[in-house]
Protein backbone atom coordinates (compact mmCIF):
# COMPACT_ATOMS: atom_id res chain seq x y z
CA UNK A 1 0.00 0.00 0.00
CA UNK A 2 1.39 3.44 -1.21
CA UNK A 3 1.03 6.22 1.49
CA UNK A 4 -0.22 6.29 4.96
CA UNK A 5 -3.92 7.64 4.25
CA UNK A 6 -4.40 4.95 1.82
CA UNK A 7 -3.08 1.96 4.20
CA UNK A 8 -5.08 3.54 7.00
CA UNK A 9 -8.58 3.93 4.99
CA UNK A 10 -7.88 0.46 3.86
CA UNK A 11 -7.42 -1.09 7.32
CA UNK A 12 -9.77 0.97 9.10
CA UNK A 13 -12.42 -0.49 6.14
CA UNK A 14 -11.14 -3.55 6.96
CA UNK A 15 -11.90 -3.42 10.42
CA UNK A 16 -15.15 -1.57 9.59
CA UNK A 17 -16.66 -4.53 7.89
CA UNK A 18 -15.66 -7.17 9.62
CA UNK A 19 -17.46 -5.39 12.64
CA UNK A 20 -20.29 -5.00 10.50
CA UNK A 21 -20.31 -8.72 10.28
CA UNK A 22 -19.94 -9.91 14.01
CA UNK A 23 -23.37 -7.46 14.47
CA UNK A 24 -25.18 -9.20 11.62
CA UNK A 25 -24.14 -12.42 13.42
CA UNK A 26 -27.26 -11.79 15.48
CA UNK A 27 -29.44 -12.18 13.10
CA UNK A 28 -28.84 -15.80 12.51
CA UNK A 29 -29.57 -15.82 16.43
CA UNK A 30 -32.44 -14.30 16.28
CA UNK A 31 -34.07 -15.99 13.37
CA UNK A 32 -33.17 -19.37 14.96
CA UNK A 33 -34.55 -18.09 18.62
CA UNK A 34 -38.03 -16.72 16.77
CA UNK A 35 -38.64 -19.95 14.45
CA UNK A 36 -38.03 -22.15 17.65
CA UNK A 37 -40.46 -20.15 19.05
CA UNK A 38 -42.73 -20.70 16.69
CA UNK A 39 -42.90 -24.35 16.07
CA UNK A 40 -44.89 -26.68 18.23
CA UNK A 41 -42.32 -28.86 20.75
CA UNK A 42 -42.14 -31.85 18.91
CA UNK A 43 -40.86 -30.07 15.86
CA UNK A 44 -37.84 -28.16 17.71
CA UNK A 45 -34.59 -29.79 17.23
CA UNK A 46 -35.01 -29.98 13.79
CA UNK A 47 -36.72 -26.69 13.62
CA UNK A 48 -33.46 -24.85 14.95
CA UNK A 49 -30.60 -27.42 12.74
CA UNK A 50 -32.78 -26.65 9.65
CA UNK A 51 -31.86 -22.87 10.21
CA UNK A 52 -28.58 -23.63 11.65
CA UNK A 53 -26.90 -25.92 8.68
CA UNK A 54 -28.04 -22.82 6.21
CA UNK A 55 -24.73 -21.43 7.68
CA UNK A 56 -22.17 -23.62 6.66
CA UNK A 57 -24.14 -24.80 3.19
CA UNK A 58 -24.44 -21.39 1.62
CA UNK A 59 -20.93 -20.61 3.05
CA UNK A 60 -19.25 -23.42 1.23
CA UNK A 61 -21.38 -22.50 -1.61
CA UNK A 62 -20.66 -18.91 -1.84
CA UNK A 63 -16.95 -19.37 -1.71
CA UNK A 64 -17.14 -21.61 -4.17
CA UNK A 65 -19.15 -19.63 -6.66
CA UNK A 66 -21.52 -17.10 -5.26
CA UNK A 67 -18.84 -14.05 -4.64
CA UNK A 68 -17.72 -15.23 -7.82
CA UNK A 69 -21.26 -14.62 -9.60
CA UNK A 70 -21.68 -10.59 -7.83
CA UNK A 71 -19.00 -9.72 -10.10
CA UNK A 72 -19.17 -11.75 -13.08
CA UNK A 73 -23.05 -10.84 -13.69
CA UNK A 74 -22.96 -7.16 -13.35
CA UNK A 75 -23.75 -7.04 -16.84
CA UNK A 76 -25.93 -9.54 -17.33
CA UNK A 77 -24.41 -11.23 -19.12
CA UNK A 78 -25.33 -10.10 -22.46
CA UNK A 79 -26.95 -6.89 -21.53
CA UNK A 80 -24.93 -4.02 -20.83
CA UNK A 81 -21.56 -6.45 -21.23
CA UNK A 82 -20.23 -9.79 -21.13
CA UNK A 83 -19.35 -11.90 -17.91
CA UNK A 84 -17.00 -9.79 -16.06
CA UNK A 85 -13.72 -10.13 -15.17
CA UNK A 86 -13.05 -11.08 -11.26
CA UNK A 87 -10.08 -12.73 -10.54
CA UNK A 88 -9.46 -12.51 -6.68
CA UNK A 89 -13.11 -13.51 -6.25
CA UNK A 90 -12.15 -17.25 -7.95
CA UNK A 91 -12.13 -20.11 -5.10
CA UNK A 92 -8.93 -20.95 -6.36
CA UNK A 93 -7.22 -17.41 -6.31
CA UNK A 94 -4.78 -16.46 -3.72
CA UNK A 95 -6.85 -13.42 -3.40
CA UNK A 96 -9.35 -15.52 -1.67
CA UNK A 97 -6.75 -16.86 1.36
CA UNK A 98 -4.15 -15.07 3.40
CA UNK A 99 -2.00 -12.54 1.10
CA UNK A 100 -0.46 -9.45 2.00
CA UNK A 101 -0.31 -7.98 -1.74
CA UNK A 102 2.89 -8.70 -2.67
CA UNK A 103 3.35 -10.16 -6.38
CA UNK A 104 3.03 -13.69 -6.09
CA UNK A 105 1.58 -15.30 -7.18
CA UNK A 106 0.42 -14.40 -10.08
CA UNK A 107 -2.76 -12.97 -9.17
CA UNK A 108 -4.02 -11.70 -12.50
CA UNK A 109 -4.83 -8.20 -11.15
CA UNK A 110 -3.08 -5.13 -10.93
CA UNK A 111 -1.04 -3.78 -7.69
CA UNK A 112 -3.33 -1.33 -6.81
CA UNK A 113 -6.29 -3.84 -7.24
CA UNK A 114 -4.02 -6.73 -4.95
CA UNK A 115 -3.31 -3.75 -2.31
CA UNK A 116 -7.29 -3.71 -2.01
CA UNK A 117 -8.08 -6.87 -2.24
CA UNK A 118 -5.88 -8.39 -0.18
CA UNK A 119 -7.10 -6.61 2.74
CA UNK A 120 -10.44 -6.28 1.65
CA UNK A 121 -11.64 -9.36 0.37
CA UNK A 122 -12.83 -11.58 3.10
CA UNK A 123 -14.31 -9.30 4.91
CA UNK A 124 -16.58 -8.21 1.53
CA UNK A 125 -17.04 -11.68 1.00
CA UNK A 126 -18.19 -12.57 4.67
CA UNK A 127 -20.60 -9.48 4.50
CA UNK A 128 -22.09 -10.52 1.70
CA UNK A 129 -22.13 -14.08 2.83
CA UNK A 130 -24.31 -12.89 5.56
CA UNK A 131 -27.11 -11.34 3.34
CA UNK A 132 -26.79 -14.63 2.14
CA UNK A 133 -27.68 -16.57 5.01
CA UNK A 134 -30.40 -13.87 5.68
CA UNK A 135 -31.87 -14.84 2.36
CA UNK A 136 -32.41 -18.55 2.75
CA UNK A 137 -33.14 -17.65 6.86
CA UNK A 138 -36.28 -15.91 5.98
CA UNK A 139 -37.30 -18.52 3.68
CA UNK A 140 -36.89 -21.39 6.12
CA UNK A 141 -39.20 -19.36 8.51
CA UNK A 142 -42.06 -19.60 6.19
CA UNK A 143 -41.94 -23.34 5.21
CA UNK A 144 -41.41 -25.05 8.85
CA UNK A 145 -43.00 -28.21 10.59
CA UNK A 146 -44.07 -29.62 7.35
CA UNK A 147 -40.89 -29.27 4.76
CA UNK A 148 -37.60 -31.64 4.77
CA UNK A 149 -34.50 -30.49 5.62
CA UNK A 150 -32.75 -31.96 2.91
CA UNK A 151 -34.96 -30.14 0.22
CA UNK A 152 -34.90 -27.00 2.08
CA UNK A 153 -30.87 -26.82 2.18
CA UNK A 154 -30.96 -27.71 -1.51
CA UNK A 155 -32.98 -24.49 -1.76
CA UNK A 156 -31.37 -22.03 0.26
CA UNK A 157 -28.11 -22.88 -1.96
CA UNK A 158 -29.94 -22.05 -4.92
CA UNK A 159 -31.50 -18.59 -3.11
CA UNK A 160 -28.34 -18.05 -0.91
CA UNK A 161 -25.51 -18.52 -2.84
CA UNK A 162 -27.03 -18.05 -6.79
CA UNK A 163 -30.95 -16.17 -6.74
CA UNK A 164 -30.13 -13.94 -4.50
CA UNK A 165 -26.69 -12.80 -5.52
CA UNK A 166 -27.35 -12.32 -8.93
CA UNK A 167 -30.07 -9.40 -8.06
CA UNK A 168 -27.27 -8.09 -6.22
CA UNK A 169 -25.18 -7.97 -9.05
CA UNK A 170 -27.54 -6.17 -11.07
CA UNK A 171 -29.82 -4.13 -9.02
CA UNK A 172 -27.27 -3.39 -5.74
CA UNK A 173 -23.52 -3.16 -7.39
CA UNK A 174 -21.82 -0.16 -8.80
CA UNK A 175 -22.35 -1.39 -12.62
CA UNK A 176 -25.22 -3.39 -12.39
CA UNK A 177 -27.28 -2.83 -15.55
CA UNK A 178 -30.46 -2.50 -13.48
CA UNK A 179 -28.91 0.61 -12.12
CA UNK A 180 -27.40 1.72 -15.68
CA UNK A 181 -30.37 1.01 -17.82
CA UNK A 182 -33.43 1.08 -15.26
CA UNK A 183 -32.26 3.58 -12.75
CA UNK A 184 -32.88 1.06 -10.29
CA UNK A 185 -32.31 2.47 -6.46
CA UNK A 186 -32.47 -0.21 -3.45
CA UNK A 187 -29.81 0.89 -0.99
CA UNK A 188 -30.57 -1.22 1.64
CA UNK A 189 -31.93 -4.02 -0.21
CA UNK A 190 -36.02 -3.69 -0.04
CA UNK A 191 -36.04 -5.88 -2.80
CA UNK A 192 -32.68 -7.35 -3.13
CA UNK A 193 -32.29 -9.50 -0.08
CA UNK A 194 -36.44 -9.31 1.08
CA UNK A 195 -38.65 -8.73 -1.66
CA UNK A 196 -36.65 -12.07 -3.52
CA UNK A 197 -36.78 -14.24 -0.19
CA UNK A 198 -40.65 -13.12 -0.25
CA UNK A 199 -41.02 -13.71 -3.58
CA UNK A 200 -39.32 -17.19 -3.20
CA UNK A 201 -41.14 -18.17 0.11
CA UNK A 202 -44.25 -17.75 -1.79
CA UNK A 203 -42.67 -20.00 -4.87
CA UNK A 204 -41.93 -22.84 -2.52
CA UNK A 205 -45.41 -22.45 0.02
CA UNK A 206 -47.66 -22.70 -3.06
CA UNK A 207 -46.10 -26.29 -4.04
CA UNK A 208 -45.50 -26.95 -0.47
CA UNK A 209 -48.98 -26.89 0.94
CA UNK A 210 -50.00 -25.82 4.52
CA UNK A 211 -49.82 -27.61 7.81
CA UNK A 212 -52.07 -30.17 8.54
CA UNK A 213 -54.65 -28.23 10.60
CA UNK A 214 -54.35 -24.77 9.43
CA UNK A 215 -57.42 -24.96 7.22
CA UNK A 216 -60.77 -26.34 8.66
CA UNK A 217 -62.90 -28.15 6.49
CA UNK A 218 -64.44 -25.22 5.17
CA UNK A 219 -61.34 -23.57 4.00
CA UNK A 220 -61.25 -21.05 6.79
CA UNK A 221 -57.85 -20.55 8.25
CA UNK A 222 -56.83 -21.48 11.69
CA UNK A 223 -54.69 -19.52 14.12
CA UNK A 224 -51.71 -21.99 15.05
CA UNK A 225 -50.29 -20.18 18.15
CA UNK A 226 -46.33 -20.52 18.67
CA UNK A 227 -45.41 -22.89 21.59
CA UNK A 228 -43.32 -19.69 23.22
CA UNK A 229 -44.16 -16.47 22.69
CA UNK A 230 -41.66 -14.13 24.76
CA UNK A 231 -38.54 -16.70 22.72
CA UNK A 232 -40.40 -15.36 18.89
CA UNK A 233 -40.66 -11.74 20.30
CA UNK A 234 -36.70 -11.60 21.81
CA UNK A 235 -35.70 -13.49 18.47
CA UNK A 236 -37.33 -10.60 16.48
CA UNK A 237 -35.29 -8.46 18.75
CA UNK A 238 -32.41 -9.61 17.89
CA UNK A 239 -32.93 -9.79 14.36
CA UNK A 240 -33.49 -5.80 14.61
CA UNK A 241 -30.03 -5.56 16.26
CA UNK A 242 -28.46 -7.75 13.59
CA UNK A 243 -30.30 -5.32 11.03
CA UNK A 244 -28.33 -2.36 12.49
CA UNK A 245 -24.71 -4.48 11.02
CA UNK A 246 -26.50 -5.10 7.98
CA UNK A 247 -27.53 -1.27 7.27
CA UNK A 248 -23.74 -0.41 8.19
CA UNK A 249 -22.27 -3.23 5.83
CA UNK A 250 -24.56 -1.69 3.08
CA UNK A 251 -22.10 1.37 3.00
CA UNK A 252 -18.68 1.76 2.45
CA UNK A 253 -17.32 3.83 5.31
CA UNK A 254 -15.11 6.40 3.82
CA UNK A 255 -13.69 6.91 0.08
CA UNK A 256 -12.29 10.10 -1.59
CA UNK A 257 -13.78 11.53 -5.32
CA UNK A 258 -10.85 10.08 -7.08
CA UNK A 259 -10.95 6.71 -4.98
CA UNK A 260 -14.60 6.91 -6.21
CA UNK A 261 -13.60 7.95 -9.90
CA UNK A 262 -17.04 8.91 -11.25
CA UNK A 263 -18.53 12.49 -11.79
CA UNK A 264 -17.68 14.02 -7.89
CA UNK A 265 -15.24 16.86 -8.11
CA UNK A 266 -13.66 18.67 -5.15
CA UNK A 267 -11.88 16.47 -2.30
CA UNK A 268 -14.28 15.88 -0.21
CA UNK A 269 -14.23 12.11 1.27
CA UNK A 270 -17.65 10.97 2.18
CA UNK A 271 -19.43 7.62 3.16
CA UNK A 272 -21.19 5.57 0.05
CA UNK A 273 -24.14 3.40 -0.73
CA UNK A 274 -23.56 0.64 -2.12
CA UNK A 275 -23.96 2.67 -5.85
CA UNK A 276 -20.97 4.77 -4.36
CA UNK A 277 -23.16 7.65 -4.12
CA UNK A 278 -23.04 9.64 -1.34
CA UNK A 279 -24.45 9.16 2.07
CA UNK A 280 -23.58 9.18 6.07
CA UNK A 281 -23.96 7.29 8.98
CA UNK A 282 -25.96 9.61 10.19
CA UNK A 283 -28.40 9.56 7.88
CA UNK A 284 -29.36 6.34 7.76
CA UNK A 285 -29.20 5.66 11.37
CA UNK A 286 -32.14 8.19 11.74
CA UNK A 287 -33.85 6.76 8.92
CA UNK A 288 -33.30 3.47 10.61
CA UNK A 289 -34.67 4.23 13.87
CA UNK A 290 -37.64 6.28 12.63
CA UNK A 291 -39.18 3.12 10.21
CA UNK A 292 -39.06 1.07 13.15
CA UNK A 293 -40.76 3.27 15.11
CA UNK A 294 -43.48 3.54 12.19
CA UNK A 295 -43.43 0.11 11.73
CA UNK A 296 -44.13 -0.96 15.38
CA UNK A 297 -46.74 1.70 15.94
CA UNK A 298 -48.64 1.39 13.06
CA UNK A 299 -48.64 -2.77 13.52
CA UNK A 300 -49.54 -2.56 17.49
CA UNK A 301 -52.74 -0.39 16.49
CA UNK A 302 -53.57 -2.52 13.62
CA UNK A 303 -52.97 -5.78 14.91
CA UNK A 304 -54.21 -4.48 18.61
CA UNK A 305 -51.35 -5.06 20.21
CA UNK A 306 -50.23 -8.52 19.23
CA UNK A 307 -46.54 -8.61 20.07
CA UNK A 308 -45.52 -10.99 17.30
CA UNK A 309 -46.80 -8.60 14.73
CA UNK A 310 -45.68 -5.32 16.57
CA UNK A 311 -42.19 -6.91 16.55
CA UNK A 312 -42.95 -8.00 13.02
CA UNK A 313 -43.91 -4.88 11.94
CA UNK A 314 -41.39 -2.94 12.96
CA UNK A 315 -38.78 -5.03 10.61
CA UNK A 316 -41.22 -4.40 7.92
CA UNK A 317 -41.05 -0.71 8.57
CA UNK A 318 -37.24 -0.99 8.33
CA UNK A 319 -37.63 -3.00 5.22
CA UNK A 320 -40.26 -0.86 3.51
CA UNK A 321 -38.11 2.10 4.00
CA UNK A 322 -34.62 0.47 3.23
CA UNK A 323 -34.93 1.12 -0.59
CA UNK A 324 -34.32 4.86 -0.05
CA UNK A 325 -33.41 5.19 3.59
CA UNK A 326 -29.94 7.03 2.42
CA UNK A 327 -31.41 9.69 0.88
CA UNK A 328 -35.16 9.91 2.79
CA UNK A 329 -35.96 12.57 5.30
CA UNK A 330 -36.65 10.65 8.70
CA UNK A 331 -40.11 11.82 8.96
CA UNK A 332 -40.71 10.41 5.15
CA UNK A 333 -39.43 7.06 6.20
CA UNK A 334 -41.71 6.76 9.57
CA UNK A 335 -44.79 7.34 7.13
CA UNK A 336 -43.58 5.25 4.67
CA UNK A 337 -42.96 2.01 7.22
CA UNK A 338 -46.67 3.07 9.22
CA UNK A 339 -48.62 2.96 5.86
CA UNK A 340 -46.94 -0.27 4.28
CA UNK A 341 -47.04 -2.20 7.42
CA UNK A 342 -50.68 -1.57 7.36
CA UNK A 343 -51.21 -2.88 3.97
CA UNK A 344 -48.76 -5.39 4.26
CA UNK A 345 -50.65 -7.07 7.50
CA UNK A 346 -54.02 -6.74 5.79
CA UNK A 347 -52.45 -8.29 2.42
CA UNK A 348 -50.88 -11.32 5.01
CA UNK A 349 -54.46 -12.73 6.16
CA UNK A 350 -56.29 -11.54 2.68
CA UNK A 351 -53.44 -14.26 1.01
CA UNK A 352 -53.97 -16.60 3.74
CA UNK A 353 -57.97 -16.86 3.43
CA UNK A 354 -58.37 -16.40 -0.26
CA UNK A 355 -55.66 -18.86 -1.65
CA UNK A 356 -54.55 -21.16 1.16
CA UNK A 357 -51.48 -20.17 1.79
CA UNK A 358 -49.60 -21.19 4.81
CA UNK A 359 -46.59 -18.77 5.66
CA UNK A 360 -46.18 -19.63 9.61
CA UNK A 361 -44.37 -16.13 10.52
CA UNK A 362 -45.58 -13.96 8.03
CA UNK A 363 -42.18 -14.10 5.64
CA UNK A 364 -43.75 -13.26 2.71
CA UNK A 365 -45.76 -10.19 3.85
CA UNK A 366 -42.92 -9.01 6.00
CA UNK A 367 -40.26 -8.92 3.28
CA UNK A 368 -41.76 -9.67 0.22
CA UNK A 369 -44.20 -7.45 0.43
CA UNK A 370 -42.99 -4.65 2.64
CA UNK A 371 -40.12 -4.60 0.24
CA UNK A 372 -41.40 -4.85 -2.89
CA UNK A 373 -43.74 -2.12 -2.28
CA UNK A 374 -40.91 -0.08 -0.24
CA UNK A 375 -38.70 -0.23 -3.68
CA UNK A 376 -42.25 0.94 -5.39
CA UNK A 377 -42.48 3.81 -3.18
CA UNK A 378 -38.90 4.95 -3.42
CA UNK A 379 -39.08 5.01 -7.24
CA UNK A 380 -42.05 8.08 -6.74
CA UNK A 381 -40.11 9.73 -4.01
CA UNK A 382 -36.90 10.08 -5.39
CA UNK A 383 -37.85 10.38 -8.81
CA UNK A 384 -35.36 12.29 -10.99
CA UNK A 385 -32.26 11.90 -8.64
CA UNK A 386 -29.16 10.18 -10.14
CA UNK A 387 -28.69 6.36 -9.02
CA UNK A 388 -24.89 6.99 -9.56
CA UNK A 389 -21.92 9.10 -9.23
CA UNK A 390 -21.21 7.61 -12.92
CA UNK A 391 -21.74 9.47 -15.94
CA UNK A 392 -24.58 7.75 -18.31
CA UNK A 393 -26.46 5.68 -15.70
CA UNK A 394 -30.59 6.74 -15.78
CA UNK A 395 -32.00 8.76 -13.09
CA UNK A 396 -34.13 7.21 -10.31
CA UNK A 397 -37.93 6.68 -11.76
CA UNK A 398 -40.86 5.25 -11.02
CA UNK A 399 -40.95 2.55 -14.00
CA UNK A 400 -37.30 1.25 -13.28
CA UNK A 401 -38.18 0.99 -10.02
CA UNK A 402 -41.43 -0.81 -10.58
CA UNK A 403 -39.73 -3.20 -13.06
CA UNK A 404 -37.65 -3.91 -10.36
CA UNK A 405 -39.45 -5.01 -7.91
CA UNK A 406 -41.06 -7.41 -10.42
CA UNK A 407 -37.90 -8.73 -11.46
CA UNK A 408 -36.32 -9.31 -7.76
CA UNK A 409 -40.19 -10.49 -6.08
CA UNK A 410 -41.24 -12.42 -9.68
CA UNK A 411 -38.51 -13.01 -12.00
CA UNK A 412 -35.45 -13.80 -9.58
CA UNK A 413 -37.72 -14.90 -6.50
CA UNK A 414 -40.59 -16.37 -7.19
CA UNK A 415 -40.28 -18.57 -10.18
CA UNK A 416 -36.84 -20.31 -9.17
CA UNK A 417 -38.87 -21.11 -5.74
CA UNK A 418 -41.87 -22.56 -7.77
CA UNK A 419 -39.71 -24.04 -10.09
CA UNK A 420 -37.47 -25.65 -7.73
CA UNK A 421 -40.21 -26.80 -5.36
CA UNK A 422 -41.71 -28.54 -7.94
CA UNK A 423 -38.72 -30.12 -9.27
CA UNK A 424 -38.31 -31.22 -5.30
CA UNK A 425 -41.90 -32.29 -5.09
CA UNK A 426 -41.27 -34.00 -8.16
CA UNK A 427 -38.96 -36.48 -6.42
CA UNK A 428 -40.65 -37.08 -4.03
CA UNK A 429 -38.32 -35.01 -1.63
CA UNK A 430 -40.13 -31.66 -0.83
CA UNK A 431 -42.18 -32.69 2.28
CA UNK A 432 -42.63 -34.82 5.15
CA UNK A 433 -44.55 -38.03 5.42
CA UNK A 434 -47.95 -37.38 6.98
CA UNK A 435 -47.67 -39.45 10.00
CA UNK A 436 -44.30 -38.15 10.45
CA UNK A 437 -45.76 -34.33 10.47
CA UNK A 438 -48.55 -35.82 13.36
CA UNK A 439 -45.84 -37.29 15.34
CA UNK A 440 -43.60 -34.80 15.00
CA UNK A 441 -40.32 -34.38 13.29
CA UNK A 442 -38.53 -34.85 16.31
CA UNK A 443 -39.84 -38.16 17.27
CA UNK A 444 -36.91 -40.46 16.81
CA UNK A 445 -34.90 -37.94 18.86
CA UNK A 446 -37.35 -37.61 21.18
CA UNK A 447 -37.18 -41.51 21.64
CA UNK A 448 -33.61 -41.62 22.02
CA UNK A 449 -33.53 -38.63 24.31
CA UNK A 450 -36.16 -39.70 26.79
CA UNK A 451 -34.72 -43.28 27.22
CA UNK A 452 -31.39 -41.30 28.15
CA UNK A 453 -32.94 -39.48 30.72
CA UNK A 454 -34.99 -42.41 32.10
CA UNK A 455 -31.38 -44.68 32.35
CA UNK A 456 -29.92 -41.36 34.14
CA UNK A 457 -32.79 -41.26 36.27
CA UNK A 458 -33.01 -44.98 37.08
CA UNK A 459 -29.05 -45.05 37.43
CA UNK A 460 -28.80 -41.87 39.84
CA UNK A 461 -32.08 -43.22 42.21
CA UNK A 462 -30.06 -46.43 42.49
CA UNK A 463 -27.18 -44.90 43.95
CA UNK A 464 -29.27 -43.46 46.74
CA UNK B 1 -37.03 17.40 -12.20
CA UNK B 2 -35.71 15.54 -9.59
CA UNK B 3 -37.05 15.18 -5.90
CA UNK B 4 -33.86 16.57 -4.02
CA UNK B 5 -32.62 19.27 -6.55
CA UNK B 6 -30.20 16.97 -7.50
CA UNK B 7 -29.69 15.61 -10.87
CA UNK B 8 -26.18 14.00 -11.29
CA UNK B 9 -23.10 13.82 -9.19
CA UNK B 10 -21.18 16.63 -10.79
CA UNK B 11 -20.90 18.37 -7.76
CA UNK B 12 -18.24 18.82 -5.55
CA UNK B 13 -19.67 18.06 -2.13
CA UNK B 14 -18.69 20.63 -0.19
CA UNK B 15 -21.44 22.86 -2.09
CA UNK B 16 -23.95 20.45 -1.42
CA UNK B 17 -26.16 20.70 1.79
CA UNK B 18 -29.80 18.82 2.41
CA UNK B 19 -30.51 15.76 0.01
CA UNK B 20 -33.65 14.42 0.96
CA UNK B 21 -36.48 14.58 -1.37
CA UNK B 22 -39.50 17.48 -1.10
CA UNK B 23 -36.99 20.03 0.55
CA UNK B 24 -39.29 22.83 2.11
CA UNK B 25 -42.28 20.32 3.28
CA UNK B 26 -40.11 19.68 6.64
CA UNK B 27 -42.95 21.73 8.99
CA UNK B 28 -45.55 19.74 6.87
CA UNK B 29 -43.73 16.61 7.85
CA UNK B 30 -43.43 17.59 11.72
CA UNK B 31 -47.01 18.30 11.75
CA UNK B 32 -47.54 15.22 10.12
CA UNK B 33 -45.85 13.04 12.50
CA UNK B 34 -47.34 14.68 15.82
CA UNK B 35 -50.79 13.96 14.55
CA UNK B 36 -49.41 10.28 13.63
CA UNK B 37 -48.25 10.49 17.70
CA UNK B 38 -51.39 11.63 19.45
CA UNK B 39 -53.43 10.01 17.46
CA UNK B 40 -51.75 6.62 18.48
CA UNK B 41 -52.50 7.61 22.11
CA UNK B 42 -55.89 7.77 21.44
CA UNK B 43 -56.20 4.57 19.26
CA UNK B 44 -54.07 3.01 22.00
CA UNK B 45 -55.79 4.29 24.78
CA UNK B 46 -59.64 3.22 23.26
CA UNK B 47 -58.15 -0.08 22.43
CA UNK B 48 -56.80 -0.83 25.77
CA UNK B 49 -60.15 0.26 27.76
CA UNK B 50 -62.14 -2.21 25.14
CA UNK B 51 -59.64 -4.86 26.43
CA UNK B 52 -60.22 -3.96 30.33
CA UNK B 53 -64.51 -4.16 29.48
CA UNK B 54 -63.86 -7.69 27.44
CA UNK B 55 -61.83 -8.78 30.98
CA UNK B 56 -64.13 -6.96 33.58
CA UNK B 57 -67.00 -9.14 31.78
CA UNK B 58 -65.54 -12.15 32.13
CA UNK B 59 -65.18 -14.29 34.74
CA UNK B 60 -67.65 -13.38 36.87
CA UNK B 61 -67.45 -16.97 38.81
CA UNK B 62 -63.69 -15.73 39.62
CA UNK B 63 -62.71 -19.18 38.56
CA UNK B 64 -59.94 -17.82 36.15
CA UNK B 65 -58.75 -15.59 38.43
CA UNK B 66 -57.95 -18.02 41.08
CA UNK B 67 -56.02 -20.16 38.48
CA UNK B 68 -53.91 -16.92 37.23
CA UNK B 69 -52.67 -16.37 40.88
CA UNK B 70 -51.95 -20.00 41.27
CA UNK B 71 -49.92 -20.37 37.59
CA UNK B 72 -47.78 -16.92 39.50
Amino acid sequence: MEGNLNALTVVFTEFYYWITVVVMFLIHVGFCMYEVGVSRRRNHMHTLMKNTMVIPLVTVTFYLFGWWIYFGFQGGPGITGGIGDAPFAEPWSALMATHLSGPSPDLGVSGDEAALWSRLNGVFWAAFLLFSWTTASIVSGAVIERIRSGAFWMLAVVIGSFAWIIDAAWGWSSQGWMVKLLGYHDAYASGVVHGIAGGFALGVLIVLGPRLGKFRADGTPRDIPPHNRWLVTIGLFLIYTGFWGFYAACNIPIISPEGIAGQITGETWTATNIYLAPTTLSAITFNFIMSLSGGMMAAYVVSKGDAFWTYSGGLAGIISASAGNDLYHPIQALIIAAVVVVVIYKLHYWVERRFKIDDAVGAVAVHGYAGSLGVIIAGFMLWGQPSSPYEGFATINPLGNFLGAVIMFGLLGFLPGYICARILNAFGILRIPRKVELEGLDFEGDETYNASVAEVIAAEKAMV
Amino acid sequence: MSTNGLTSWAVDLKDVGAIYPFQGTETVLVIILLVFWIGWHVLQTRAETREFEHDLAADKSGDEQRKAIDRY
